[in-house]
């Protein structure tokens, strides 16, 4: 791959691994969580204890699948 | 709104937990190496970030409350989940241990004449792989609090401490809790993060700016409960059934 084509990849790989990290289901839940958010919102439905049950939940998941990788 | 008091704690103990690091990498270089060469890599290092805070606040300071605080809340929650989940796992791993390592001052001193850019790159590499984080925690926390100027103070104040610290008391740096103050931290930042996200959707919290304490509280005692599952966990222990 050449310039400037391979500074592109290699910004977006740092972005990337700066913003989402090792886990990327975590920030993919968040994404949901808040399009779920919003849907619920817009239909009038109380929203605000979504997120902080995904983070909870979703830390749990995440915290249980690293330590089977480290066995 | 945010108190500044918020403010002020959370990007001084994020900044604290980088420059433990940074501080580290520039004490261990500048005592190899020479200190002349190791400082000027720094300082260039610090004009990067300064340059990173004053062009993103700049960016940022135009986007409207609401956008800015969805955008700043989703990014600060991705961010700090990732700090949360690493300071559990280290905490329940090492404890209150520091990041411990050689004492830079057990290796001789280089004394080679002129510029040493070898000092030079890895202390300014050094600060500002290290000083990334920060500067983008001061600049999201402080433009979502409507307070980049008390966010930069409270960076800034902790590499001034850390920094004084690291020189005057090179074994002691180490010995900081750097798992714990990232644990503190990636709550600090998940609980804003939550806030913020939501707010900008236009979606209230019940109390207001109450939740706030509430969301802290839930989630130090999420980190509490996965500490102990945890350490149970590498323990081989299971919860009676």
């Amino acid at each position: 791959m050449r310039p400037p084509l391979s500074w592109i990849v290699a910004i977006a790989r740092f972005l990337y691994e700066f913003i989402v990290g090792d886990d990327w289901t975590m920030a993919a839940s968040v994404a949901i969580g808040l399009v779920l958010s919003a849907l619920l919102n817009a239909n009038h439905i109380a929203a605000w204890w979504l997120i902080p049950v995904i983070v909870v939940l979703m830390l749990g998941i995440s915290l249980r699948r690293a330590s089977g990788r480290q066995r | 709104m945010t108190g500044v008091v918020a403010v002020l704690i959370t990007t001084f103990l994020a900044s604290a937990v980088e420059a433990i690091e940074m501080v580290t990498i520039v004490v261990g270089v500048g005592a190899t190496r020479g200190w002349r060469s190791t400082l000027i890599g720094a300082a260039s290092g610090f004009g990067v970030l300064a340059m990173v805070v004053v062009v993103l606040g700049a960016a940022l300071s135009q986007v409207p409350i609401g956008p800015l605080r969805l955008i700043v809340g989703a990014l600060l929650l991705t961010f700090g989940l990732q700090w949360f989940r690493k300071g559990i796992m280290r905490v329940a791993a090492r404890g209150l241990a520091g990041i411990g390592g050689q004492d830079p001052h057990e290796t001789a001193e280089w004394t080679g004449p002129g510029m040493d850019w070898t000092a030079w790159f890895l202390s300014f590499k050094g600060v500002v792989l290290e000083g990334l984080e920060v500067a983008f925690i001061v600049v999201t926390f402080g433009a979502g609090s409507n307070q980049l100027g008390a966010a930069v103070v409270g960076g800034v104040g902790a590499l001034v401490i850390i920094g004084a610290i690291g020189f005057s008391l090179h074994q002691t740096v180490r010995r900081i809790p750097r798992s714990l103050l990232q644990l503190i931290v990636g709550v600090l930042l998940s609980t804003f993060g939550s806030f913020w996200a939501i707010e900008g959707l236009g979606i209230e919290w019940p109390g207001g700016d109450a939740a706030i304490p509430g969301l802290l509280v839930l989630y130090a005692a999420t980190a509490l409960t996965y500490i102990t599952l945890e350490r149970n966990r590498a323990l081989g222990l299971r919860p009676a059934a």
